[in-house]
């Protein structure tokens, strides 16, 4: 291979790899605090991506109706469980939270779709579609099953996939779509043609990074999502409430993934099952990097673009295969490397 | 006057093994009562019920408030603190950072940082081992980590569940001056505690639990001449 | 004659009703049972691996596809025997999921279930892209099965080669889980500790387990490719893997007739779901998908013991009788008293840079208690986890019945005859005394899985029963052996773990805290079982914070502070010891 062939494959890698990199930090977020491997984080992207489409072409995106349902059915759960602890007094505090609050995007937007609206305004209409995503899905599914064995949490993740994207077919059709870039423009640096697209999407994964690594290790509500996943029980006893910090998490989580649905939507085609796909991927890329740590998820993010290319190049069809194949050396590798855990394990499930 | 803490027939079960069976209690505000008894008598689970950390059957009231349906932070929210036997530290944390989320619940109040310098100048060690994770330190600095945690929360009710378990006599001895300077501060202290003479010698009350049950009670001066007390300490034979 | 019980006649009842399905249903309805049957051979699968051993795997479906495939290719392109197929099928999946399993089956917590989401969507992904296997489009004209001459095409032929071979299926997997090495594998879920600790080897069970699941997998795949005559990549994405996880769960993962109880309501509901959703949205396609995801929610969230336990707690429970004598196991000799059983020398161990135990050095000798005691934190659970094998000294040397055991790991420790108890009691609460028991006797019996499979253990079987029995009365439980372990009091738990251990003829037995939580009655009935066990010649070690329990029962004893030896010697020297009462009592002066 020559060297300018693997600079082109690097390049071709590393935009690729971009894609990954702000979904698998929010998987290694969602992670962090609550253990829950957030098997569905991309197909909030493909959401994110399919919604911009829908607006720009002056569509009712059903992410509307996905919201509305996902509101009602978690203050449906909130009720429940707050009249069965008999603390009944908070229900208006629960029905501001959970219907109220995610409600209001929904109206506004469906009350604006289909008007001349400047682009910003369609960006914006869809960040707010879908940040309550995330924490309405945790209080509908994860929380009640909070202190449940990580296995149990997986379980319901990867079911919770198969359930959001088969709403989203319903919403979205079968066909993919591809809203318009946000900046249109390429340049040259030396041979390469770099798309501006690829650029902000290499600024904002690092910005996002950057970001993360400063809110969890400076702010104190950083420190306490943190302290979270360190010991629940502890954090309980400072008075931080798990509940809370899993909520905020998925906040952030739905904001990194509308973000990245915004920034991919426009490189690539997503249809409505595609979102696992890059979620399964990004999430190869965040163990690579040890599951634990954000510049650690990016690099195996990027990782995971550069051997896709390489892969493509030799046979385009067994790129999939390879990336998923890999994570089992590096599993094994991992489980050498680190301690054999304590064997104290409950009984799971 | 209503005592600071008043827990009547309290009931704790894990599956079909009742571990607490009918426990009641009083302690007066300022007060430190200590409950002493043998391993496996209940007194982790006891102090467990009344954060909220397990569920109960029985009354506990704090200040005259039923506190049946008050979550684990509800109560912590009303000064209370519990340091469980397990210390329960951010392990991956550094020491600083396990002190400043002590103040979680003062996060809104300006100037929440300001009892850390407090903290340190109690515990010197602390501030030595700052920038250290928790989970480096050792057993006596785990304690004093967790106590100093403790007092970033400005308890009213401070719950210690052996406090000097696994500790040096002399690391013990330190522990029991903090605690009986606590009192000084007002802060009233119920102290589970294994190590009998030394939890009996810094009370003004106690209870003595075994298997789940409270057998003898009274002054802790009185207890600590009992010589059922003594024999079960020190053993007779079976 | 014999009567049989409602356990007996369950099967056959199933059995029966099954043959007679073609003669009263026709056409569609029985392709819809076909289907079921065969999804239930895979979940059947599930049902060991996940119910059973605790194992999560979300790429069944990419071993169904695995077997399918190698008989789909090795038919139509090679044109072998479908039978032969049904061979190869069996051999690739079972070969696959060892190769995964020694790979994988060491990965701590969600890794392994991951491992298997990575693996199941690389094979699909491999499925799609062989041009040998048709890449997406797959393989069709797959000779059916012969029966001699006689090809088994029509709708009935293929519903009895499916529900013959899943029954045979169900019949080996209940015949497996009731044997020894059946026990072996429930106890996995306990957690490794204990069952090393009875010398099961846990992962040599685990990875047959994994295997054993693969090639339900692999002959669920064979139903497909030869009774639906083509196979295609899309049947064995994740999607499918999932959907099989939940046919186990729903049904009741860790029973045998889960697999079709769940297989059936999810197949037919699909089915029924098909029909009604496309007339009431538009691009329904993965709606069913919706509709099982919120009801897997629901059952992961209430329910996940599943269908089959909640029905069986309904219905009467049938009185058994205490199992019958049979003739006693070979026994090991025991040491003559006095002889020298267990030496520790010099023995450290450091977490970090702390040291737990600090050149500790005693011995043991045949026919005595020796009480090892101190504060808590002084050490005691340490020293017992590096005499039993479940963690290795950092230096020092350990000595047992002659031989060097020092970081033996403690399933060879335990087949030397050292049995011990837990602290924080180890039971299978949802197995019953008598097979709690029955454990502790592992190393004792000899049949394998391919034995249980064909009942040729049940001479052996009624050996360990009896014998099981005999250390339940032995110290005071033989009252009720079919009780749950989970049902007991706490005290009678501890006693439960010292049949258990007694059961394993050991010839030295390790007690960790035996008194904790006990009340004083049941203290005093521990140590009069202890007593009367070392007037039978057995050797105890007994770790205790229990001064009170130890004092008036043991020989010597060794007493532990802050890692170091503090004193040993008689009971009345030692308590005499003003260092001793000291550390007991504390020091605060």
């Amino acid at each position: 291979m020559s060297l300018d062939l693997a600079l082109l494959l690097a390049q071709d890698g590393i935009a690729n790899g971009a894609i990954y990199v702000l979904v698998a930090l929010g998987i290694v977020l969602v992670f962090l605090v609550t253990r829950i491997i957030f098997v569905p984080f991309g197909d909030l992207v493909a959401y994110g991506a399919l919604t911009l489409a829908a607006i720009q072409a002056g569509e009712r995106p059903g992410t509307i109706w996905l919201v509305l349902m996902l509101a009602a059915l978690a203050f449906l759960v909130e009720a429940v469980s707050l009249l069965g602890r008999g603390a009944a007094h908070r229900l208006p505090r629960a029905a501001l939270v959970w219907l109220a609050l995610p409600a209001l995007p929904a109206l506004v937007a469906w009350a604006l779709v289909g008007r001349a609206l400047p682009d910003a305004a369609q960006w914006a209409l869809t960040v707010a579609l879908i940040l309550p995503l995330g924490p309405l899905l945790y209080r509908i599914a994860f929380r009640p099953i909070a202190d449940a064995p990580v296995l149990v949490l997986l379980i319901v993740s990867v079911v919770l996939h198969f359930a959001i994207s088969g709403m989203a077919l319903v919403f979205f059709g079968p066909e993919g779509a591809r809203p318009r870039p946000l900046i249109n423009a390429m340049f040259e640096i030396g041979d390469m043609v770099v798309s501006a697209q690829t650029l902000l999407m290499l600024a904002c994964s690092a910005l996002a990074a950057a970001g993360l690594w400063l809110f969890f290790e400076r702010s104190l509500t950083g420190r306490a999502l943190r302290a979270t996943a360190v010991n629940r029980v502890g954090a309980r006893l400072m008075g931080i409430r798990p509940g809370v910090s899993g909520g905020t998490a998925f906040m952030l989580a739905s904001a990194l993934a509308v973000l990245s649905g915004l920034l991919i939507g426009p490189v690539t085609t997503l249809s409505y099952d595609s979102g696992f796909v890059i979620g399964l991927k990004s999430f190869v890329g965040a163990i690579i990097g040890g599951l634990v740590s954000y510049p650690g998820a990016a690099l195996g993010a990027l990782f995971v673009g550069l051997l896709e290319s390489f892969t493509a190049f030799y046979d385009s069809s067994f790129k999939e295969v390879v990336v998923f194949a890999i994570l089992v050396p590096v599993l094994v590798l991992r489980s050498l490397v680190t301690a054999k855990p304590a064997d104290d394990e409950e009984e799971e499930l | 006057m209503t005592a600071l803490l008043d827990v009547v027939d309290l009931h704790v079960s894990y599956g079909r093994v009742e571990a607490v069976r009918g426990v009641s209690l009083t302690m007066e505000a300022g007060r430190i009562v200590t409950v002493i008894g043998p391993n496996g008598a209940g007194k982790t689970t006891l102090l467990a019920a009344l954060m909220g950390l397990l569920p109960s059957r029985g009354s506990v009231f704090h200040d005259g408030a039923d506190m049946a349906r008050l979550e684990v932070e509800d109560r912590v929210e009303r000064g209370i603190c519990l340091v469980p036997e397990a210390r329960e530290l951010f392990g991956d944390m550094s020491v600083a950072d396990n002190l400043l989320l002590g103040a979680y619940r003062f996060r809104r109040e300006r100037g929440f940082r300001s009892k850390l310098d407090d903290v340190y100048a109690r515990f010197p060690r602390l501030a030595d081992r700052r920038r250290q994770t928790a989970g480096t330190l050792s057993g006596g600095e785990r304690q004093m980590l967790a106590l100093g945690r403790a007092l970033m929360m400005r308890p009213r009710l401070l719950m210690l569940d052996e406090p000097s378990l696994g500790l040096a006599p002399l690391i013990v001895r330190e522990i029991f001056r903090i605690i009986a300077g606590l009192r000084e501060l007002g802060v009233s202290i119920l102290l589970v505690e294994q190590n009998a003479r030394a939890a009996l010698e810094s009370a003004d009350y106690a209870y003595v639990l075994e298997t789940g049950e409270i057998g003898m009670h009274g002054p802790a001066a009185v207890l600590l001449h009992d010589a059922r007390v003594t024999a079960t300490y020190l053993g007779g034979s079976v | 004659m014999r009567r049989l019980t409602v356990g007996q006649c369950a099967p056959l009842v199933f059995a029966g009703v099954m043959a007679l399905m073609p003669l009263v249903l026709r056409g569609y309805p029985i392709t819809l049972l076909s289907y079921v049957g065969m999804a239930a051979t895979a979940a059947l699968g599930l049902v060991l691996l996940t119910g059973v051993g605790g194992l999560t795997s979300f790429g069944q479906a990419a071993f169904v596809g695995v077997g399918a495939y190698a008989t789909a290719w090795l038919t139509t392109a090679e044109g072998l025997s479908p039978w032969l197929g049904l061979l190869a099928a069996l051999a690739a999946t079972g070969a696959l999921a060892w190769l995964l399993g020694m790979a994988t089956l060491r990965l701590g917590g969600h890794l392994l279930p991951l491992s298997t989401i990575a693996w199941g969507l690389a094979l699909f992904f491999l499925f799609g892209n062989l041009d040998a296997l048709g890449r997406h489009n797959g393989l069709s004209d797959i000779p059916p099965a012969y029966l001699g001459s006689f090809p088994l095409r029509s709708a009935n032929a293929g519903f009895y080669l499916i529900w013959v071979s899943l029954g045979l299926a169900m019949l080996a997997c209940a015949n497996l889980l009731d044997s020894r090495q059946g026990r072996a594998i429930r106890s996995l879920r306990g957690g490794s500790a204990m069952a090393e600790s009875l010398g099961i080897p846990t992962f040599r069970l685990r990875l047959a387990v994994f295997v054993l699941a693969g090639m339900l997998a692999g002959l669920s795949g064979w139903q497909v490719a030869h009774v639906q005559r083509y196979v295609s990549p899309t049947a064995f994405d994740v999607g499918p893997g999932i959907e099989y996880l939940f046919m186990a769960m729903l049904g009741g993962a860790g029973h045998i007739f889960g697999a079709v109880v769940g297989a059936g309501l999810v197949t037919i509901a699909r089915d029924e779901l098909q029909d009604i959703l496309p007339k009431l949205v538009a691009n329904s396609g993965q709606l069913e998908a919706v509709v099982f995801g919120a009801l897997f929610i629901v059952v992961l969230q209430r329910a996940r013991g599943g269908l089959v336990p909640v029905v069986l707690r309904r219905l009467p429970s049938r009185v058994l009788s205490p199992p019958p004598d049979a003739p006693p196991l070979p026994r090991r000799t025991q040491p003559a008293a006095g002889t020298m059983l267990l030496a520790a020398q010099g023995l450290v161990k450091r977490f970090g840079g702390l040291a737990a135990v600090n050149d500790v050095s005693f011995d043991l000798r045949a026919g005595e208690i020796l009480g090892l005691i101190g504060p808590n934190g002084a050490g005691k659970s340490t020293t017992f986890n590096l005499l039993t094998g479940a963690a290795a000294p950092t230096a020092g040397r350990i000595r047992f019945m002659g031989a060097d055991i020092t970081a033996e790991p403690a399933r060879r420790i335990a087949g030397r005859g050292l049995a011990r108890t837990f602290q924080h009691v180890r039971l299978r609460p949802t197995m019953s005394l008598l097979e709690n028991t029955m454990l502790g006797a592992h190393l004792r019996g000899r049949a394998g899985m391919l034995r249980a499979v064909l009942r040729m253990d049940r001479a052996e079987e009624r050996q360990l029963r009896a014998e099981a029995m005999r250390q339940l009365r032995r110290v005071g439980l033989g009252d009720m052996p079919h009780e749950l372990a989970g049902n007991l009091p706490l005290g009678r738990q501890r006693v439960l773990e010292v049949a258990r251990a007694l059961a394993a003829d050991p010839v030295l037995i390790v007690l960790d805290e035996p008194a904790a939580g006990l009340r004083r009655p049941e203290k005093l009935a521990l140590a009069e079982l202890l007593r009367a066990l070392r007037a039978e010649g057995l050797t105890i070690l007994l770790v205790e914070h229990d001064m009170e329990f130890v004092m008036g029962l043991v020989d010597r004893i060794v007493v532990m502070d802050f890692g170091v030896k503090l004193a040993e010697g008689a009971p009345a020297d030692v308590r005499a010891d003003a260092r001793v009462q000291e550390a007991y009592l504390g020091g605060v002066a």
